[in-house]
């Protein structure tokens, strides 16, 4: 008996430790998705003013790996990644398509796109941010994987860096192109 | 007159102070028109996570996001969905995580009856301590040698014959 009193609370504080230790450097505001490996919401959005091509739910379950970024002209960090998303159009060889989020005036968008440079196959603009909301989309920027089929295989909160674009998303488009 | 200007001041930072207590991030123009439908959209709002601040409702934060939300479940009440239905949709988007009441289900078992384990083995160890006092107790003190008891009586110097 006193040995088991002697002995459960360092077990206890052993298991305690090695829980905490495991989340040691773990960023938890990143919230999972509830949408992993299911498929990706239906949505119609209208192009950017002035282009001619929107985006829906019909581009990106062509049955080709694809990426969605989200993005927004008010958003610094996207202003960051936008360098990174470029380069990932053109190592990945798939499809970028861009979900302009919640922009104040549609034209904002546009202007962002013509100052750094449009990396995506199509954008689609979602001024209500409902589509947003449909994909789950909490803090732009956020970077989705979609398989051929439209399922969301991965989804990447925050910025993308070199870091990220090199050891996560381009294996994991990948792999998914097999 | 200072004085008074202080008393005052300091009665109406009070006065703000109780005012801002009940104050939320709801904006008037969020509102429904019909109380009962408010009401419903304002419980609901008080049990979603804001995803940006993470620990606020979406009925306390002021983030975009939480607006957005807050929007959204007064459009599923008024389109006629239950309470039950407007949080599924949520949950159905960001996950479980956006309940600030965790659900019981078999992933989260282990945090809604581990409080209960644990008051459990805290009680029996608290009968266990108060079985184990009580038997000591009841042993009582153990009686005097017979040496002892000679030695007590050549301090108190009585006999045996006291009465």
């Amino acid at each position: 008996m006193r040995f088991w009193i002697a002995v459960i609370p360092l077990v206890l504080f052993a298991a305690l430790a090695g829980v905490f230790l495991m989340n040691i450097g773990k960023d938890t505001s990143v919230v999972p998705s509830a949408l992993l490996d299911k498929p990706a919401p239906d949505f119609q959005l209208p192009p950017l003013p002035g282009r001619d091509r929107g985006l829906s739910r019909a581009d990106i379950s062509k049955g080709e790996v694809s990426v969605l970024n989200v993005f927004a002209s008010w958003c610094i960090p996207c202003r960051a990644e936008h360098p990174l998303i470029k380069r990932l159009s053109r190592e990945a060889d798939v499809p970028v398509y861009g979900l302009n989020y919640k922009e104040k005036d549609p034209q904002d968008g546009v202007n962002w796109l013509d100052e750094l440079g449009d990396p995506y196959t199509a954008v689609g603009m979602d001024l209500s941010g409902r589509t947003g909301i449909d994909f789950g989309v909490y803090g732009v920027p956020e970077t989705f994987i979609i398989d051929g089929s439209g399922q969301i295989r991965y989804k990447h909160v925050g910025p993308v860096t070199n870091e990220i674009l090199e050891e996560v998303l381009l294996p994991k488009i990948a792999e998914l192109k097999g | 007159m200072i004085r008074r200007n202080c008393s005052l001041f300091a009665a109406f930072v009070i006065l703000l102070g109780l005012h801002a207590a009940p104050a939320f991030a709801v904006n008037p123009d969020e509102m429904l028109a019909d109380p009962k439908l408010e009401e419903r959209a304002r419980d609901i709002s008080q049990e979603l996570r804001c995803l940006v601040c993470q620990n606020q409702s979406i009925d306390d934060s002021d983030a975009d996001l939480a607006r957005d939300l807050r929007i959204l479940v007064r459009e599923r009440l008024v389109a006629g969905d239950s309470n039950e239905e407007v949080i599924d949709y949520i949950v159905e988007r960001y996950g479980d995580y956006v309940l600030l009441n965790p659900p019981l289900k078999p992933e989260t078992y282990i945090l809604w009856i581990s409080p209960a384990v644990l008051a459990f083995l805290a009680l029996i160890a608290v009968i266990a301590f108060y079985r184990r006092k009580q038997r000591e107790d009841g042993a009582g003190p153990k009686s005097l040698s017979a040496q002892e008891q000679k030695r007590l009586d050549e301090i108190l110097g009585t006999s045996q014959d006291r009465s």
